[in-house]
């Protein structure tokens, strides 16, 4: 899936600005951004809802809107919230989603899977939050589809819910299914995704690997308790340039700089050297949330 | 139990879908009392009430029954093509039903067709029901098998032109309005749409202006077919041109979410 120089607007509002991406298949790629980011705009365009004001989508090789009707069918779509006749029951309508599929899965088996058999003749409109975003994503799993478009999967789900929705993503990628979706939780995007992309005013502000994210320009601490009273300037020296140490007090050592492997094994043979015992050495990187705040800011908006 | 992930897309056949989507109409109508109560119970009532109404309205000349059971069937067409669907389409529409399916492999025709579908089912159930009732309560209308194949013609037109409008109300307003909107349409044109009174009772410039909306020439065509056979051509050119215009009007308006 290929996202070139989208630009989506809403009257005098610019929800999308000359955004570029690309899906590799067979990956969860995470969209990661604050609310109004163009998530959701983004996400809704390359499922051929909106068709694009400037720039191109491609999906699975298809221009979402012309190829609509080949497209639909290979592409499982789980919306932000609705999507369902409030009174419909959860399994009756996962069985109508099904009967539309060529070759789909058993509704009742993977309803049972996500933990809806419980309340399969449940009116939709009685549903809890979490069992309703369950559904929606049964309703986009149950065609067997190549490419799935999940919008905040697991908004309003409880821990429980949120782990099983991540195991079974893990096992579509497992199975080659190309995931896509869009969350603002750090965590989900840290542990599940292999590329996240992080959007915030309508364009996309940094791409990569959650560990190439967080890495790229991770500025970190190294903890460190030792004798009082080491030389923290001759340490600095043997250090490279960009890296600072305090003693924050006696005998507690606070390191700050680009961390590495190299600069840990540094850090210790300068101590070894210089006969000076490390304790409880920790190492703070910062996290895919520290990050992000650091792209986005950190002001509420 | 394991389930096997690997993606294995495809449509199912169109019939299958167009069917499947038909059934689901059918089951959720059924559930919903409002609806049952403006299709069937409160056209039965107008029925029953039409033995007596001859004492309270003045609907001219003739049996009671003859003149008011053919504006009842016209009532039944309109409360399932026009007020049901438009209700029914407007909350789709509120709560992304119609999204969630325009991202599933049913085409919008196929959506289309499922909706028309479950509508002939219900028209079928409520005609073949109010027309059984009307004759037990002495309904002898004198147009003969003639006017039943009318019925139908006359009831696919009336369909074809209330859905249409349906459509354009429900595809381009909030559900909220659409809700108000139908339901208020069906009271103003129940009671003064030409649709029960026959047009005769009219004065000649308000019948000039009733034969030409669709509740008017579905009432009085049906009116007209039951006492002489045939509807006469006025009724069945109206009933087509309100389904083209609206049809057309509603094809380039109605918004899916």
């Amino acid at each position: 899936m290929q996202v070139r120089d989208l630009v989506m607007r809403y009257g005098s509002t610019t929800a999308v600005d000359g955004l570029s991406l690309d899906v590799p298949e067979g990956s969860i790629t995470a969209v990661l951004g604050p609310n109004g980011a163009g998530k959701t705009t983004t996400v809704e365009t390359c499922e051929g809802f909106r068709a694009p004001q400037s720039g191109s989508v491609r999906v699975l090789g298809l221009d979402p809107r012309l190829d609509a009707v080949r497209l639909r069918p290979r592409v499982g779509v789980m919306l932000q919230s609705g999507g369902a006749w409030t009174g419909s029951r959860a399994t009756e309508m996962l069985r109508h989603m099904a009967s539309l599929h060529a070759h789909p899965l058993d509704p009742d088996a993977l309803a049972d899977r996500l933990g809806l058999a419980s309340c399969g003749r449940t009116p939709y409109r009685r549903l809890s939050g979490g069992q309703q975003q369950r559904l929606s994503l049964a309703m986009a799993v149950v065609g067997r589809p190549e490419l799935l478009f999940l919008d905040e999967p697991t908004a309003g789900l409880d821990p429980q819910a949120r782990r099983a929705t991540w195991e079974l993503l893990a096992e579509l990628r497992g199975a080659g299914v190309t995931v896509v979706l869009t969350t603002h939780f750090m965590d989900e995007a840290e542990q599940l995704s292999d590329l996240v992309h992080v959007v915030d005013a309508g364009t996309v502000i940094a791409s990569g690997s959650p560990a190439e994210l967080t890495a790229a320009g991770a500025r970190g601490t190294i903890r460190f308790a030792a004798r009082p009273g080491v030389d923290v300037v001759a340490l600095m020296e043997a250090l490279p340039h960009d890296t600072k140490v305090e003693e924050v007090e006696g005998g507690r050592y606070v390191l700050t700089g680009e961390i590495d492997p190299r600069l840990l094994a540094d850090l210790t043979r300068w101590c070894a050297d210089h006969d000076v015992l490390t304790e409880s050495v920790l190492v703070e990187r910062q996290s895919l949330e520290d990050r992000f705040l650091d792209l986005t800011g950190r002001t509420l908006r | 139990m394991s389930l096997d992930l690997s993606p294995r897309p495809g449509a199912a056949r169109p019939a299958t879908m167009v069917r499947a989507q038909a059934l689901m109409e059918l089951r959720l109508l059924s559930r919903n009392g409002e609806q049952l109560l403006l299709t069937l119970v409160i056209p039965l009532l107008l029925l029953v009430a039409a033995t007596r109404a001859g004492s309270v309205v003045d609907l001219g000349a003739g049996r009671t029954i003859d003149v008011v059971t053919p504006g009842v069937l016209a009532l039944a067409v309109l409360s399932t093509a026009f007020t049901s669907l438009a209700i029914a389409t407007g909350f789709e529409r509120r709560y992304g039903v119609l999204k969630r399916l325009g991202a599933s492999p049913l085409p919008r025709w196929g959506l289309l067709a499922g909706k028309v579908a479950a509508i002939a089912v219900v028209e079928l159930v409520q005609l073949t029901v109010l027309v059984a009732v009307a004759q037990l309560l002495g309904w002898q209308p004198t147009g003969g098998a003639g006017a039943y194949a009318w019925l139908v013609v006359l009831a696919v037109l009336g369909t074809a032109a209330f859905g249409a409008l349906a459509l354009l109300i429900a595809g381009t307003l909030r559900a909220e309005a659409t809700l108000a909107v139908a339901n208020l349409v069906y009271v103003v044109l129940l009671v003064g749409g030409g649709l029960i009174v026959p047009l005769s009772r009219h004065p000649d410039a308000i019948a000039a202006v009733l034969q030409l909306l669709p509740s008017g020439a579905l009432g009085e065509g049906l009116r007209t077919a039951f006492e002489t056979g045939s509807p006469g051509l006025l009724p069945v050119l109206v009933l087509t041109v309100w389904a083209v215009g609206a049809g057309l009007l509603t094809a380039r308006c109605f918004r899916w979410e």
